[in-house]
């Protein structure tokens, strides 16, 4: 159960990591390129430490990169949010915001976890996740309050990933347990904050939050959007192709 | 200083290794305004422990003095060694002055 618990934390890092190093040597100036690859780097981190813990948790001698690069699609627990393509610089703040701003409410209260490993882990996350979310939000005023153009490309990138936001607060049988257990943390009961941490950035910035409630879920049973396939299958290649290489 | 082109206004930045100690500059980037001039900061320039303090300045609000001025701005002082410390006799006892 833990052992699930922590894929799921470590797979959506990993996946979001990915997604963000796509973003190198595309990035509009080259101080913003670098910025979103120290984000990739920061999810790095974070998806190593879960998928360590979670490699000693399972105690079948899987390491972090046996988790990482050979399991296929179906085995990934990734939040739906992490997998969703770039798209656009708009669209990529859109989905990392969101993100974000959930990740700052979820790692302040896991930072309290019973379990030693991964309250230390929530620390360090915790401080990354922080300077993450003023990135994004920055972003999302300067795009929302910028010109025509970039308020309708901001506003059209957070109606597209509002029904992914969902995902990020479901709770299962897994979650509900360690919740309970003072292992993990009911997100469920974080939405409400949440949504007022961003409805105010979002309004700050002349945006409109979006309106439409349909919430696409799946995750937690590995079903994903066709996008993660793709993505795994680039991500997997080197790995699956020199199972012994090393750096 | 050309703010039309896209990548922003130039900035000058300055870091701090430890508390206390003077801010040193370290470069230059680009942004558009000062929460992205500190980040972007951040991000190039403490990636590997450099510093604890940034600061980041609009590089047309720096005054500099003009090389053409160089022999009347730091000439004169060539032949004032009277100006360093080491001319003076330490007195008796004195660790450092």
């Amino acid at each position: 159960m833990l052992f699930q618990y922590c894929l799921r934390m470590g797979d959506t890092h990993n996946v979001l990591a990915h997604r963000m190093g796509e973003w190198c040597t595309n990035g509009h100036i080259l101080e913003e390129d670098i910025a979103m690859t120290n984000i990739a780097l920061d999810h790095i981190g974070a998806a190593r430490a879960w998928l360590t813990y979670a490699g000693e948790v399972e105690g079948k001698g899987r390491s972090e990169d046996d988790l990482a690069y050979f399991r296929d699609e179906r085995a990934y627990y990734n939040m739906l949010i992490a997998e969703l393509p770039n798209g656009n610089f708009a669209d990529t703040i859109a989905r990392n915001f969101m993100f974000d701003a959930f990740s700052v409410l979820y790692y302040s209260e896991l930072q309290n976890s019973s379990d030693e490993t991964i309250a230390g882990i929530a620390a360090k996350v915790l401080k990354e996740v922080k300077y993450h979310y003023k990135h994004s939000a920055d972003w999302v005023l300067r795009l929302g309050d910028g010109t025509e153009e970039s308020h309708q490309k901001m506003q059209d990138a957070l109606d597209e990933v509002w029904r992914f936001t969902g995902n990020m607060f479901e709770m299962d049988s897994v979650d509900q347990t360690l919740a309970d257990a003072g292992v993990g943390v009911d997100a469920s009961e974080l939405k409400a904050t949440w949504l007022n941490l961003v409805q105010k950035t979002i309004e700050e910035a002349t945006l409109k939050l979006p309106e439409n409630n349909y919430m696409i879920s799946g995750s937690k049973e590995g079903m994903h959007t066709e996008a993660l396939g793709h993505m795994l299958a680039e991500m997997q290649s080197l790995a699956r192709a020199y199972p012994d290489a090393k750096w | 200083m050309s703010v039309d082109n896209n990548q922003g206004q130039l900035w000058e930045v300055f870091i701090q290794s430890k508390n206390n100690l003077p801010y040193k500059h370290v470069g230059s980037i680009h942004a558009s305004d000062k929460n992205m001039a500190l980040q972007n900061a951040r991000d190039l320039y403490t990636r590997r422990g450099e510093g604890r303090g940034i600061w980041v300045v609009p590089s047309n609000c720096i005054v500099a003095s003009d090389p053409v001025d160089e022999a009347s701005f730091f000439d004169p002082s060539e032949d004032k060694v009277y100006r360093h410390p080491t001319f003076y006799v330490m007195p008796e006892g004195a660790k450092n002055i």
